[in-house]
């Protein structure tokens, strides 16, 4: 026992010294050997789903890696593979289709800002299941946060209020999305729907947009402020203490996530800090409509 | 019936001293257990992936045990030179190749319920662990009954593996047995392919002889309905009898196929 006990010892000593100066060679892009899904279905023999399991866990790992990896220029190239191999074996795994197009549609640095190859992952559930409203919303709102093609967003919200259990307010957000898309107080509307959601990654999406908003919404109150501060003193305030002492504002303002904002030296522009999580924002904030242009 | 007892009660006593059945139950608990690891990778589908984990660890064992317990039952006999002994009892050789199969069937059922028992255990404590806006978001509630169906089915599944084994058992070394019931069982989750090659060969003959494969070899695929029950999705009743009965034909068919060779080996 006592001699195990010693080689385990060594067997972990010599594996330290090894790593230590040892890296493993690390492919710039993983392969997926088997691309084709029906190949690896048949493969899979009984087990289909659990290879979707794989490839699902594989796929969150990969989009994780590259968007929290170091500097250099990030590829998401193997996300969608990945996920059309997830859904091909295991057509009913309805969070790989809609967390996998959140995934998708993040714009880069933070996913690969393919809002398209979202859309076509959706729409290949509706082809395995054209009864869940949820597809359709999401299309939608790929449409409504992404693309900003408010018409299409309020036709794909419609096809999802006919659906059989869809939820009550997808016609009235349709109606809405059409007469006054883009607004803010829309995308906030469609934000806190899905704060609603039971999925606890969407629940958090959610979240994470609604603070964004909010950070917005301050940014919109504090840019007339610092305007006023400029065509008065034809300058910069040095910080936002000076700012909020000569233009009497309660505090030094903060954004939702307790960092302070930043305004551009040249410009004046203000925008959240490089050091909060809500960056960077997904829209332009100071634009009337509060939306990218 | 009362030979045919005592022989399955033998084999019974003997898997049970067998302490590899053992290491792959025990192996397969951990496997479920650990199956909580993993969650933090799986963006809240830990459910999901426990329960595709369970069910697949109870098909894959349980198909390893029926294999490799399986492919020995006769050929050990002869091999130890122990079925001089077996067959010099009042005992006929069919009575003896039934109670062998009656016995391990009736080892692999205790295996895989004590398997069913931890997964369930498992799912317990993540129903038990979960809070209610988590569990609302489930495709199905973790200790969903239909889960069983998924169980039973695997338990029939396994049973026609332990047929084909014993089956190759009769005539062929443990190798050998090992390698064809393993093709079978693989061969058997291909056969919906066998019987739409007629729409992809030219030739009336070819596929022909394609659909009658389709029927004479075992068809394993229907017996797979985990990734229905793990989605919560219906899965009819008549389909699991019709399953179930073709488990038991198909048994039989095997069970007396081994017999008519065993009757007719000379081991002189």
């Amino acid at each position: 026992m006592g001699l195990m006990a010693l080689l385990l010892a060594a067997a972990i000593a010599v594996q330290v010294v090894r790593d230590r100066g040892w890296v493993p060679y690390e492919p710039p892009n993983p392969t997926l050997w088997v691309q084709s899904g029906p190949l690896m279905q048949r493969l899979s023999l009984s087990y289909a789903n659990l290879m979707a399991d794989v490839y699902w866990i594989r796929a969150v790992v990969y989009y994780g890696g590259v968007r929290r990896g170091g500097g250099g220029a990030k590829s998401y190239e193997g996300l969608y593979p990945l996920l059309n191999m997830v859904t091909s074996l295991d057509p009913h795994f309805r969070v790989a289709y809609r967390f996998g197009a959140i995934f998708l549609t993040e714009a880069y640095p933070q996913g690969p800002g393919r809002p398209d190859q979202a859309i076509q992952l959706l729409e290949r559930g509706i082809e395995q299941d054209n009864g869940r409203w949820e597809y359709f919303h999401d299309i939608g709102f790929v449409y409504y946060w992404w693309l900003h093609d408010y018409p299409k967003a309020a036709e794909w919200f419609l096809k999802g209020a006919e659906r059989p259990n869809a939820a009550n307010w997808l016609k009235p957000l349709a109606a809405t999305t059409l007469a006054t898309g883009g607004q803010r107080d829309t995308a906030r509307q469609l934000w806190t729907e899905l704060l609603k959601s039971d999925m606890g990654f969407i629940h958090g999406q959610a979240e994470f947009r609604l603070k964004q908003l909010d950070a917005m919404d301050t940014i919109s109150e504090l840019t007339p402020v610092l305007q006023r501060f400029i065509n008065r003193e034809h300058r910069l305030p040095q910080s936002w203490q000076e700012l909020a002492a000569t233009e009497h504002l309660p505090q030094v303002p903060l954004d939702p996530t307790g960092v302070s904002f930043v305004f551009d030296s040249n410009t004046g522009r203000i925008d959240v800090s490089r050091k909060s999580t809500l960056w960077p924002l997904p829209i332009d904030a100071q634009t009337p409509a509060g939306l990218p242009q | 019936m009362r030979q045919v007892v005592l022989v399955a009660g033998a084999v019974f006593r003997e898997s049970v001293r067998d302490r590899v059945p053992y290491s792959m139950v025990l192996f397969a608990v951990v496997l479920m257990a650990a199956s909580f690891l993993i969650s933090q990778l799986t963006a809240g589908q830990d459910l999901k992936i426990i329960k595709d984990l369970g069910l697949a660890a109870l098909s894959i064992f349980g198909m390893l045990i029926a294999v490799f317990l399986g492919i020995g039952l006769v050929s050990k006999e002869v091999e130890r030179k122990s079925i001089f002994g077996l067959l010099a009892k009042p005992i006929t050789r069919a009575q003896l190749v039934i109670g062998k199969y009656a016995g391990l069937v009736a080892t692999l059922v205790i295996n895989l319920a004590v398997m069913t028992a931890a997964f369930y255990a498992v799912l317990a404590f993540m129903n038990y662990s979960a809070p209610e806006s988590v569990r609302a978001g489930w495709a199905a509630p973790a200790l969903d009954p239909r889960l069983l169906v998924a169980v039973v089915l695997i338990v029939a599944e396994v049973a026609v593996v332990t047929a084909i084994a014993l089956f190759f058992s009769t005539f062929s070394s443990p190798l050998l047995s090992a390698v064809l019931t393993l093709g079978l069982w693989v061969a058997g989750h291909f056969n919906a392919d066998l019987r739409n090659f007629g729409e992809v060969v030219d030739s009336p003959v070819i596929a022909a002889v394609a659909r009658g494969l389709y029927y004479v070899l075992p068809n394993l695929a229907p017996f797979d309905v985990k990734a229905e029950v793990v989605h919560g999705l219906p899965v009819a009743m008549r389909h699991v009898a019709l399953t179930l009965l073709y488990a038991a034909v198909y048994s039989a068919l095997l069970l007396t196929a081994s017999v008519a060779i065993f009757r007719r080996r000379d081991f002189k």
